[in-house]
């Protein structure tokens, strides 16, 4: 059936069309700058040249960037904290979750209190940051086994898994499956739309984690890539005027090719990962 | 009254062991989560008493001396008392400001994103402007600083706008001008969740049965009454718990993104509670001072949820527990 368009809706729909497009654009805009900018020459960007597009094109700064050492230290650090610390948080959450949908859990009420008041009162900057000093939290393992786990994604789950048919269950049952059986076997492999969200919101958050990294972590073999990209954006403009040779490329172009780098394993995975997330978000709906 | 309490309680007990040890698989797969939170959500929580007390290191937390309120005094009225209340007064105002600026933008994307008929050009839009939630704070900060720098070397190019429609003067730091400070924190704001946060007001207006659509179009509306009757009332449940819960949330406003974007000169305009808990407790090691901090800011942000549900559930019947 074609659908007939009155005028409002045909104002409206240009008008949307229009707009939408330009928040795009928008969105996008300072990530492209930014890339534009790190390939582009000296000259043609400190004379103000660069609006949109990349002029005198040249990759220097990226060379520059891949042949520092403590960029490839960061970043091989960042993989071991997202890798093994997104696999340590999906561990917890999924038998948490699994546990906590159980109806014949003994004290299920009090026990997911306790998850969701988590959400609602944390113990406060100071205290948790004693908290984590006195467990000796400050190197590669602590950053694993410390952080990381939320509540919200442990909700996500249990909805998710209670929503599961319960003949299904009652099937396994029948089979003598036992509690570990029946998660592995029948949860997980009912679940894995939900476990891959969650397994990504994790691991973005692994990824992009600074705060306390930086305040933990004081071996800077151990930091992750986050604090490493600070540290140059606060002194990227020392390290350009350190170079023994006369640059091509402007030091802003550096610290935008170093956050260029940074991004990179995220936008490679964005366009594959965006089915899920949406999915994700609305499958808890708004609620807690 | 024991002996018959004690007849009670002893096969509830039993019961109750009984339960675990035939189920002991269901409890081993709970425990890790248990153990984790304890450890690092519900421990750090006693933490919060060295706000009563004068903490000292080679004492620990349950060693230190008592102070009963010293602590609270000392920020409300002692020789922090400028900064706190300065800290106390941004962290309201930004997050004031947050809402009234960034609320209405999501709404608008969801609105804009409902037209869009076109399949490829819907997802296409949806893709790029909910891409800024997936970058860092590190990220987005860092671009923003360097869009707005303007030094000797090199001018951002938001910078170069502004001095050509001239509203700074050549040369002129935004970052070193408390007036900026604000704006800036909310456009970044903006820009990295307005198109994430749109995807539930999106999820809801789809949610609107189309007869309804329909049935006000044979009656001859127009697309702005259909906006104004039907896609508004349909949202709403969404809308008041969004704005619930994000004044529910006033207190804990990204406090990583002030501390990435914020510096000494004008602390006046940006610090806020966690930024100014973060200095005095941290970085100046006065820990007690710091967690009076940390827990009044816990307590509000507490009462704030708490209060933002009981309206909820009371006005729309939708609560967040």
């Amino acid at each position: 059936m074609m659908e007939r368009l009155n005028r409002s809706e045909k104002i409206f729909k240009v008008f949307s069309y229009t707009m939408i497009i330009i928040f795009a654009l928008l969105a996008l805009y300072p990530v492209l700058y930014a890339f534009s900018v790190s390939i582009s020459g000296k000259v043609a960007y400190e004379s103000g040249q660069i609006v949109l597009l990349p002029k005198a094109v040249t990759f220097q700064a990226y060379d520059m960037v891949l042949h520092n050492k403590g960029f490839w230290i960061a970043y091989t650090n960042t993989l071991f904290y997202t890798v093994l610390g997104t696999a340590w948080s999906m561990v917890i959450s999924i038998t948490g979750a699994y546990a906590l949908q159980k109806t014949k859990l003994m004290f299920r009420r009090q026990w997911n209190f306790l998850l969701v008041f988590t959400m609602w009162f944390s113990a406060g900057m100071i205290p948790l940051y004693l908290n984590y000093k006195t467990m000796h939290v400050d190197n590669r393992w602590g950053m694993i086994i410390a952080f990381g786990v939320q509540a919200y994604n442990i909700i996500l789950l249990r909805n998710y898994f209670s929503s599961i048919p319960k003949e299904i269950e009652e099937a396994a049952i029948m089979d003598g499956a036992n509690e570990f059986q029946m998660l592995g076997k029948v949860y997980i492999p009912m679940s894995t739309a939900s476990i891959a969200t969650v397994t990504l919101f994790y691991a973005i958050s692994r990824w992009n984690g600074y705060y306390w990294s930086r305040m933990l972590l004081a071996n800077p073999y151990e930091q992750p890539l986050q604090v490493y990209l600070r540290q140059l954006i606060e002194n990227y403009q020392k390290l350009y005027d350190e170079s023994p040779v006369n640059l091509a490329y402007s030091a802003d172009s550096l610290a935008y090719a170093i956050i260029i780098c940074s991004i990179i394993p995220v936008l490679v995975i964005y366009p594959y990962i965006q089915k899920y997330f949406a999915k994700g978000v609305n499958m808890g709906g708004v609620k807690g | 009254m024991g002996a018959e309490e004690f007849k009670m309680r002893e096969p509830q007990t039993k019961k109750i062991w009984k339960a675990v040890s035939k189920d002991w698989r269901l409890y081993v797969l709970l425990l890790p989560m248990v153990i984790w939170f304890v450890l690092w959500a519900y421990k750090p929580m006693g933490g919060l008493l060295i706000a009563f007390k004068r903490f000292d290191p080679q004492f620990g937390i349950w060693g230190s001396e008592f102070k009963g309120i010293d602590n609270f005094i000392n920020l409300v009225s002692g020789v922090n008392k400028v900064e706190f209340w300065q800290a106390f007064r941004n962290t309201f105002i930004i997050s004031a400001y947050s809402l009234i600026f960034g609320f209405p933008v999501p709404i608008i994307l969801a609105l804009l994103f409902a037209e869009i008929g076109n399949d490829t050009v819907r997802k296409l839009t949806q893709t790029a402007t909910y891409l800024p939630h997936f970058l860092s704070e590190v990220t987005i900060t860092g671009i923003a600083l360097m869009l707005v720098y303007s030094g000797v070397r090199s001018t951002g190019i938001i910078a170069s706008v502004l001095q050509h429609i001239g509203l700074i003067d050549p040369g002129v730091s935004i970052m070193q001008k408390s007036n900026y400070f604000r704006p800036l924190y909310i456009m970044v704001g903006i820009w990295k969740e307005s198109g994430y946060n749109s995807i539930v007001y999106f999820a809801a207006i789809m949610g609107i049965s189309p007869t309804l659509y329909e049935a006000l179009k044979v009656d001859g509306g127009n697309k702005f009454q259909e906006i104004r009757f039907i896609t508004f009332p349909g949202m709403a449940p969404t809308l008041i718990i969004m704005i619930i819960m994000r004044i529910g949330s006033m207190l804990t406003i990204g406090y990583e993104r002030v501390l990435l974007l914020y510096n000494a000169n004008i602390y006046v305009t940006a610090d806020v509670l966690s930024t100014f808990e973060q200095r005095i407790g941290i970085l100046s090691g006065n820990y007690g001072i710091g967690a009076a901090v940390s827990l009044f800011n816990s307590l509000i942000a507490f009462a704030l949820v708490i209060g933002a549900n009981t309206i909820s559930r009371n006005i729309s019947e939708t609560s967040l527990w």
